[in-house]
């Protein structure tokens, strides 16, 4: 494999898989923000309101 | 008189005296053809998938049937819906009304099993360059690791439509083949502790709401990062928020069921019409088969061993056999992970997780594609 083949294979490989990684990591705290902002309401809130 | 006679009977016999003089390799493929009928109505093997690929290989190698010349009926679909990248597009907006993305929502990280699972994607496209393929051609070959049907067909019909055919039908074949595959991986890369470790129980504590804004951010997050995988994930999302607002059910019901199957069937045929025997028997179609299996196996490698470092920092409390479901092939993945931990400990319920995981997977394949076509079109490949 020639030394271009190479650099196009190992960026490919290096900035593809970080890429999705990274993609994937910022999806993730978007999610963990999103339930943080519209938390399920506890079933029981109104009994925990009372006391 | 007599020649009317003789010239209308070779219009009869053309067919079978082409079959005989040069017919050698549609013979092998309509042998082919008969064996993924086979797979597909007696094993049960992606039917949906296998049958009208089947019959559409058969269809194409009857000689001189003109089916895929400009006009016929299978040039007609490939024209339609493969050539244009609209096919795998609508199975999207179907697959995302099918999907349930609330197991991965309780537990988000789990996003992160589904990145370790496109691993293979990226060392099969190094392997493919060693073995003489161009770039593009490469990168579409490597797709086939997203364990991802309708986005290795995307892919390859724009940047390596000669090379559909086969990618295609190894995604597919693989795609059925995870029960097999997967099991001896997982079980060669953990130890009989890990694989009874037993999850906590999960938790419900996704609202509504979050559930409904889920497809949205997606799509802006993964549009902005990487564009050219938008129509991917834009499609998937969109069958996806249809499903959570619940205030367009029929559009739901109609993504996920009619339009899926039709859109299925054309697939299918357009696929198998693509297998005419000169053009498929290459042994570049045996190279890719080759490359699509070690994918799928580095696919479970890595996502096991991602699974082993995410148990050994959470201290055990993860058991590692769920990072095998970090690939697309969903909910067939999910199944194997409940099927093993199950072997080890009947009553170790790991399919909630492995869900998860799966339909992290399943966002993990769309993504990694994404971000391959925009690195390429980034550095100008595309």
């Amino acid at each position: 494999m020639d030394n271009d083949k190479w650099a196009f294979g190992l960026t490919m490989m290096v900035v593809g898989m970080g890429g999705t990684f990274l993609t994937l990591w910022i999806l993730s705290l978007v999610m963990d923000l999103l339930k943080k902002v519209f938390p399920l309401p506890h079933e029981g809130g109104g009994a925990e309101k009372k006391s | 008189m007599l020649d009317s006679i003789q010239t209308g009977l070779y219009g009869l016999t053309s067919g079978v005296s082409y079959l005989f003089s040069q017919g050698g390799p549609n013979v092998i493929m309509l042998l082919v053809g008969a064996t993924l009928l086979y797979l597909g109505v007696k094993k049960e093997v992606e039917p949906l998938l296998l049958v009208p690929i089947g019959f559409g290989c058969v269809l194409v190698n009857i000689p001189l049937s003109d089916l895929m010349e400009p006009g016929g009926l299978l040039r007609l679909l490939y024209d339609m819906g493969i050539a244009n990248e609209l096919f795998p597009l609508l199975i999207f907006v179907g697959i995302g009304a099918m999907i349930d993305f609330g197991s991965l929502l309780e537990n988000p990280k789990m996003l992160l099993f589904g990145a370790a699972g496109q691993f293979g994607i990226f060392i099969t496209l190094l392997l493919a360059l060693a073995l003489g393929f161009p770039a593009l051609e490469a990168v579409s070959i490597a797709v086939i690791g997203a364990c991802d049907g309708p986005t290795a067909i995307y892919v390859a019909s724009q940047y390596a439509p000669q090379l559909l055919a086969p990618i295609s039908v190894a995604a597919y074949s693989y795609m059925a083949l995870v029960p097999i595959i997967q099991p001896p991986i997982m079980r060669a890369l953990t130890t009989p502790k890990e694989r009874v470790i037993r999850m906590a129980p999960i938790r419900r504590s996704v609202s509504p709401q979050t559930k409904l804004l889920f497809p949205i951010v997606v799509t802006l997050v993964t549009g902005l990062i990487a564009p050219k995988g938008l129509p991917l994930m834009g499609t998937i999302m969109l069958g996806n928020f249809m499903r959570e607002c619940a205030v367009v059910t029929r559009l739901q019901k109609a993504s996920e069921n009619e339009i899926a199957n039709v859109v299925t069937l054309f697939l299918g045929l357009a696929i198998g019409g693509t297998m005419e025997g000169h053009a498929f028997l290459k042994p570049a179609t045996l190279m890719i088969f080759g490359m699509g299996f070690v994918a799928i196996c580095l696919d479970t490698v890595a996502g096991v061993l991602f699974g082993k470092l995410v148990c050994w920092m959470s201290g055990g409390k993860v058991n590692p056999l769920i990072g095998a479901a970090g690939i697309s092939a969903f909910p067939m993945a999910a199944r194997v992970v409940q099927a093993q931990g199950q072997l080890y400990d009947k009553k170790n319920h790991l399919l909630m997780h492995a869900a998860g995981v799966n339909t992290g997977g399943q966002i993990g394949s769309v993504v990694a594609a994404a971000v391959m076509l925009s690195v390429l079109k980034g550095m100008g490949l595309i």
